[in-house]
């Protein structure tokens, strides 16, 4: 049962890392706090449960990372993926909270370990949780029962009570009954929209339709609407997120990391016509494989179909799902379900415009096309050595970034810049005013954990005072 | 594509499974810090039935993987690798018993464990009493009247002991012979003395049960680390290794020294038994109470039986085996006598075909898994 008839200290809605972090840091200074996740137990934690590092700032090595990544680098990574859609007192916020916040994960039960296999590139700038996301939630779960924390699954908040700049009350379903509740402070860390398709849609268009949502399938961002229809100040937009190229053989829903595909780079990316659309070897996957959900999501019907013959197999992460392999490119054509005549040609193109070169998939080698539109700038090999295997491709959007503004407490901010007293937004609800767009690994769990232990500080500061 | 039913799979049917949990594991990754298998099977593109058995015999069954899963039931990829893997050992244990028509003991093991125990301790029974001297079976010998022998010859003891542990020695041995070629591995590899001293090391610390590399202990029985499963597997091994020593003591006594049993209580095998024997009463009770504690997913039901038969008989060989040493001047000295040799025979007869075995299969993954991280990682994407 869930005791609607106090008044709780605090009240947390989501059941992610931010939120969690939230709970902890107000249970820790004393409150009272029911937390309230909208997914069932084994699902519980959001698009964290996918997650499997912390981006930090460290001016030395520490336990498992590698030399230093100062502040003005992190930055600067900020700048660039973001284009300048950020707001840099927040960001350096962020960055310097990573820097130290990790003995507190550690003492609420996260392990880290050093980067995984295929993750070298990473093990300067982030630190990995052994296990992966699920262990850290899990972790955090364990903590904030053992402290007290209230928490109950499946319980959906569906409306936030605001009067003008205050929290009054929320409403929730449980058990197939409606509640109200009421707490002196909210902390909303209930993530983005991404499993909301008509929302999708009606930012995207029809071509939102053919989306595959590789995060969890509980972010419908109900919450985020209300706020909005509430006057909370939005920032990014709606079609900003992180969306990538996987199998379009992925399940619709909570696909997460597995579905990736790491061969575009080694081969070409063809659409539905059989045409080349971008430059498969622009720069090192890790580097570039944010930006192929969007270029895929731009080609007729949203597919594409990445194409690697014998030579690249062994040189990229294995796939979960096994490629479609054929013996001549006009067998895989049809296997594709694409005109044969028209992949031949393509390839004949690609081929005829390859230029010797030497190749070195682990360097930005010289292996280039020469006449041809688009270019292959690095890795260009002829597809000439069977068999031949293809993967087909489909945007997969993990979250999204649409959300409210925040202050440096971590309180929503209104449309007419009247900062809320008591109500905190942390994790993805906020993570656009850090990130308004692009991708760097593991920065969601550096907006998520900063934000998150802020908002419960100022929170639980709010009401004890 | 992911459908993993819950019922008893035939061996190819379970390999496609492994193959198809193998893929999903080897394009995560995020396990790779707990154990020893992550990154055995990081190593490979393709898994055949060769190398799951491998790493279903390098997995210890701590729980981490399980826990940490985004993809464990109820998510549709059906992502649940410890039972995987134990299903796995089921089937290895099974494949290469040797002789090979044996390896059916496996099938219903509790069963099979159960029956064999009957017929041991009956035997002894005639053994012992019927064939000996039936009147002397039920009255009180004095330790100075020979006790146990002055019963049950020592040659016979000694005899029927000696015959069976040869053939024990033999299947065991052949067994391994089956198992390590069909890994891909030279014989002589396995004595390498770096990979085997290592993989030792790592066998007679539990290192694999040590929650990946924190030193808090693994995820057994339930989610909270702790350290039961590693200390009631340390006092059963070990104290398995003090009566082994118990008797091997004895057996130098008897032969070199020419002192026959019974020995006092302070003489050094009754010490190493005692001391053992409390071990492998405590051991075996807390594996069998932690194995009933853990949470059901990670349960096997059809190889329940296998496990706890061979918990039962090492638990009742030091439970008997302690009261014949409380007793044995007793007048129910025959009975238990008769009992706590029973038990032993039961054990030995059952070694090669019951859960025993897991510790051959355990140490030669081990071995394998360090001869095979000195070899060179076939190269993978660009970092």
């Amino acid at each position: 049962m869930i005791d609607t008839e106090k008044t709780w200290d605090i009240l947390v809605v989501g059941g992610g890392n931010a939120a969690l972090c939230a709970a902890l840091m107000a249970r820790e200074a004393g409150c009272s706090v029911l937390l309230l996740e909208g997914a069932p137990k084994p699902f519980r934690g959001g698009n964290s449960r996918h997650t499997r590092n912390l981006r930090c700032m460290h001016e030395e090595p520490q336990d498992i990372l590698t030399g230093a990544y100062s502040e003005e680098e992190y930055w600067q990574d900020l700048l660039k993926v973001t284009g300048g859609l950020t707001d840099e007192h927040l960001a350096r916020l962020t960055l310097k909270h990573t820097s130290s916040c990790r003995p507190w994960m550690y003492k609420h039960g996260v392990r880290f370990q050093p980067p995984l296999g295929g993750t070298l590139h990473l093990s300067r700038t982030n630190a990995f949780f052994l296990g992966g996301g699920k262990a850290l939630v899990n972790a955090y779960y364990h903590s904030a029962e053992r402290l007290g924390i209230d928490i109950h699954y499946e319980a959906k908040v569906s409306d936030i009570e605001i009067e003008g700049d205050t929290f009054k009350s929320a409403a929730f379903t449980y058990q197939g009954a409606e509640y109200r509740v009421r707490a002196k402070a909210v902390v909303i860390a209930c993530g983005g929209f991404q499993a909301n398709l008509e929302w999708l849609e009606e930012a995207w268009g029809p071509a939102a339709k053919n989306f595959l949502v590789r995060g969890t399938p509980y972010n419908r961002g109900d919450i985020l609407k209300v706020l909005i229809a509430k006057g909370a100040k939005t920032v990014s937009d709606a079609t900003q997120g992180h969306c990538v190229a996987i199998d379009a053989r992925s399940p619709k829903y909570d696909g997460g990391i597995i579905t990736r595909v790491d061969a575009v780079s080694l081969g070409i990316v063809v659409n539905k016509h059989a045409q080349r659309f971008y430059d498969e070897g622009e720069d090192f996957w890790p580097k570039r494989y944010a930006i192929w959900g969007r270029l895929v999501a731009g080609q007729p019907d949203q597919i594409g179909y990445s194409i690697v013959d014998a030579k690249a197999m062994g040189k990229f992460m294995p796939p979960v799902y096994p490629p479609i392999r054929a013996n001549t490119l006009r067998e895989l054509a049809t296997k594709m379900e694409i005109d044969p005549d028209a992949l031949e040609k393509t390839v004949a193109e690609f081929n005829a415009a390859v230029r010797p070169g030497t190749f070195d998939h682990t360097i930005q080698d010289d292996c280039v096309t020469e006449g041809l539109t688009p270019p292959k700038t690095h890795w260009a090999l002829k597809l000439d050595t069977p068999p031949y295997f293809g993967y087909p491709l489909r945007p997969g959007i993990t979250f999204t970034y649409l959300g409210v503004t925040v202050d440096d407490r971590s309180r929503m901010v209104l449309q007419d810049d009247t900062v809320c007293k008591n109500i905190f937004a942390a994790g993805e609800i906020m993570a656009g005013n850090v990130l308004g767009k692009g991708y760097l690994a593991g920065i969601g769990m550096s907006i998520g954990t900063t934000f998150g232990r802020i908002a419960g500080e100022a929170a639980a500061h709010y009401v004890r005072g | 594509m992911f459908a993993a039913e819950d019922q008893p799979m035939s061996l190819d049917e379970l390999i496609e499974d492994a193959q198809r949990v193998l893929r999903v594991c080897n394009a995560c990754r995020y396990c790779e810090g707990y154990c020893a298998v992550f990154p055995a099977l990081a190593r490979r593109l393709e898994f055949t039935e060769n190398d799951i058995h491998y790493l279903g015999n390098l997995c210890h069954n701590c729980g981490s993987c399980l826990y940490a899963c985004q993809f464990a039931p109820p998510h549709e990829f059906q992502v649940n690798f410890p039972k995987l893997m134990a299903k796995v050992r089921g089937q290895t244990y099974r494949k290469y018993a040797w002789p090979g028509f044996l390896g059916a003991l496996y099938e219903q093991n509790g069963v099979a464990v159960s029956l064999i125990t009957a017929f041991s301790i009956g035997l002894l029974f005639l053994l012992a009493g019927a064939l000996t001297n039936p009147t002397a079976f039920f009255t009180a010998h004095s330790d100075a009247q020979g006790s146990f022998y002055a019963l049950m010859p020592h040659n016979l003891m000694a005899g029927v002991f000696g015959v069976v542990s040869v053939f024990v020695a033999i299947a065991l041995l052949m067994g391994f012979l089956r198992f390590w070629p069909y890994m891909g591995e030279d014989l002589a590899d396995f004595f390498k003395p770096k990979p085997l001293g290592e993989a030792t090391v790592d066998a007679l610390t539990l290192k694999y049960l040590d929650g990946g590399g924190e030193n808090e202990g693994c995820t057994y029985p339930t989610e909270q680390k702790s350290f039961s499963r590693k200390t009631c597997h340390h006092l059963t091994f070990y104290g398995f290794m003090l009566c082994f020593a118990a008797t091997s003591v004895a057996t130098f006594y008897h032969y070199v020294l020419k002192q026959p049993a019974p020995y006092p209580f302070w003489s050094l095998p009754v010490l190493l038994g005692t001391v053992g024997g409390l071990g492998l009463l405590i051991g075996p009770a807390g594996l069998l109470w932690i194995k009933h504690q853990r949470d059901p997913e990670f349960k096997v039901p059809e190889q329940a039986g296998m496990d706890a038969g061979f918990l039962v008989l090492l638990f009742m060989i030091s439970l008997t085996g302690l009261l014949l040493l409380a007793f044995r001047e007793a007048a129910a000295m025959g009975t238990l006598l008769a009992v706590h040799l029973g038990f032993v025979l039961a054990l030995f007869l059952t070694m090669p075909y019951g859960k025993f075995v897991h510790g051959m299969y355990r140490l030669a993954a081990l071995v394998r898994f360090h001869l095979e991280r000195r070899r060179p990682v076939p190269g993978l994407a660009p970092e």
